[in-house]
């Protein structure tokens, strides 16, 4: 499909790592000279921004982890005052406290445009109609997706997320042409359709899918095409990025990363040593334009590999695989992040329940489910199953609160729980993608 | 005071709902030689709790507690029944005009009759209602 922005997408490879060195180079001397956390990380790794000569010797930088942001909480490391803010979002940290991400009007500038790019690669534009059941909010799919969408001329249908029933009479009233959410809200959305006599193939007219927030596999993209009648496109990002960011063209042969805006490398998760194009480790980024919140060699925890060659489609951008993994024991439920140490922190302000846990995952039908089985403690133990229940509803809706995903509760016989066996027998994953 | 000498120590264990779990609590009291004289079984989502009257009350929480289960004890009474039409009726009715609440019962016929067990909201209440309409309830005592 026609480029979005020409000039930039097709621009010739030798080209782009020139602007690359050009934005890496004037972003390290800004953050070097007037903000002292990273001034203060390169001066520890001993490196000044002089040292970066080539673009190769970004790899002398200092990473960036997701505690960084936990530890700057809420804004502390941020690169512009408030008064330059447009917009904040916010996303669960790996612990009780949550992650704060800003950014400028330029900021939310870039983020649409990166989107639009990606979009238009697969035909969206005018005349289109884009349902987003993606999460309004503090989540930034739902807007994230929403001005991407309508900065390419698409009327935006902004549903965000449940409501199913709802959803598929908008989806077929209103010509719907294009959705963007989890895989597992739409292959939901196809059982929930069918049950209410509606073939979304036959009967709507939707075409394409932006899917993303979570893992997916090509046997699921294969099941989502033929069931569903529509090409599906994989999206990635993170809220560190900016939130759902990059995208698939019609090729789908790997995600196009916007080199005037990220810098991506795949590094060794142990060493950190960066590693050659096609070799598996972990997505790390440098976004070169953010003024809010910069992020420089930020590892991101997903696995993935990177190509370099152009694509079929023209574009000469460097594109990621499928992610195949996480570094960490990060889960994503329904789309949202989860971190079995945000549930240890959870249950520790419960005295009712001990501070064992085991959390079971499933999918049933097409949504995750997620189950949290604690113990109860000696004092809290009643006889009456009604006092059972309450506790079982209250450590529901306290790790509801924490973790934006609703849990499912198991009370247990004590000692029946995992104890100092590692985190592989904290976490059973029975989902397969 | 006289009141106390009737409230019975009944023990509840937490139970998953699942097989061999009543059979796991019922072997660990057959091997420390301990009777049951009443039991049944409250069940939930994914758990249950077993309530019981025992002969030696304090070992089988021992006994228990030491292989893992949580344990409780809950002050219950123990009503004789007629065992024939209207004896449930003669009991809940006392309590009902007394304005007691049941919050759970269960009950067993032996060779000595019937007898209902409770736990109330007002256990002392209770007991003092049931001896003053001619009830006849089962002493602390016959477990040890």
């Amino acid at each position: 499909m026609a480029p979005w922005n020409p000039r930039m997408e097709e621009i010739p490879l030798d080209e782009l790592r020139r602007l690359q060195f050009k934005l890496v180079k004037s972003l390290i001397y800004r953050l070097y000279s007037f903000n002292d956390f990273y001034r203060r990380r390169m001066k520890d790794q001993e490196v000044h921004p002089d040292d970066i000569r080539t673009l190769e010797d970004v790899a002398k930088l200092p990473f960036m982890y997701k505690s960084d942001l936990r530890d700057g909480y809420p804004d502390r490391i941020f690169t512009a005052e408030q008064n330059e803010l447009v917009r904040y979002h916010v996303s669960s940290g790996t612990t009780g406290k949550p992650t704060v991400v800003g950014y400028t009007e330029r900021d939310i500038e870039n983020w649409s445009e990166s989107l639009a790019r990606g979009f238009a690669s697969c035909g969206l534009g005018r005349g289109d109609v884009m349902q987003v059941s993606y999460g309004y909010g503090l989540f930034t799919g739902g807007l994230g997706a929403h001005y991407g969408a309508e900065r390419v001329g698409a009327t935006v249908l902004p549903t965000s997320v449940g409501n199913t029933e709802r959803q598929i009479e908008l989806m077929q009233d209103l010509h719907v042409t294009a959705i963007a959410c989890t895989p597992s809200y739409l292959l939901h959305m196809g059982e929930v359709a069918e049950k209410m006599g509606v073939s979304i193939k036959n009967d709507t007219d939707l075409r394409m899918g932006f899917l993303g927030a979570e893992p997916w596999s090509e046997q699921m993209r294969t099941r989502i095409e033929d069931w569903l009648g529509i090409r599906a496109y994989d999206i990635y990002g993170t809220s560190e990025l900016s939130g759902p960011m990059f995208t698939e063209c019609t090729e789908q042969q790997g995600i196009h990363i916007w080199g005037d805006l990220a810098l991506v490398e795949i590094v060794d998760p142990a060493t950190g040593e960066v590693l050659q194009p096609g070799e598996q480790g972990e997505l790390t980024v440098t976004m070169l334009q953010k003024e809010a919140l910069p992020m420089v060699r930020y590892r991101i925890g997903d696995l993935t590999v990177v190509e370099e060659g152009a694509c079929a489609c023209g574009r000469t951008h460097p594109r990621i695989g499928r992610i195949r993994g996480r570094v960490d024991d990060m889960l994503i439920i329904r789309g949202i992040n989860v971190f079995p140490s945000q549930v240890e922190h959870a249950l520790l302000e419960i005295p009712q329940v001990g501070r064992h846990f085991q959390i079971v995952v499933d999918r049933k039908g097409a949504l995750d489910s997620m189950l949290v089985r604690v113990e109860v403690s000696e004092e809290a133990f009643s006889d009456k199953i009604t006092d059972l229940m309450v506790i079982k509803r209250a450590v529901e809706h306290r790790l509801r609160g924490s973790l934006n995903v609703s849990v499912d509760v198991e009370l247990v016989e004590p000692g029946t729980l995992p104890r100092f066996e590692g985190k592989s027998k904290k976490v059973v994953d029975r989902r397969s993608l | 005071m006289m009141e106390k000498s009737y409230i019975v120590k009944q023990i509840s264990i937490f139970s998953e709902n699942r097989p061999g779990r009543l059979a796991a609590i019922a072997g660990a009291l057959r091997d420390a030689g301990i009777n049951i004289f009443a039991f049944s079984i409250a069940e939930a989502d994914g758990f249950g709790v077993v309530r019981a009257l025992v002969d030696r009350p304090d070992d089988a929480y021992r006994t228990l507690t030491n292989l893992g289960f949580r344990v409780s004890f809950t002050d219950v009474i123990g009503v004789k029944m007629r065992d024939e039409p209207g004896g449930l009726s003669d009991i809940a009715s006392i309590l009902g005009d007394a304005g007691i609440n049941i919050e759970y019962a269960y009950a067993y016929s032996g060779k000595d009759g019937a007898v209902l067990i409770l736990r109330v909201d007002q256990v002392e209440d209770a007991i003092r209602q049931i001896l003053a309409r001619g009830g006849e309830l089962l002493k602390a005592s016959l477990s040890r």
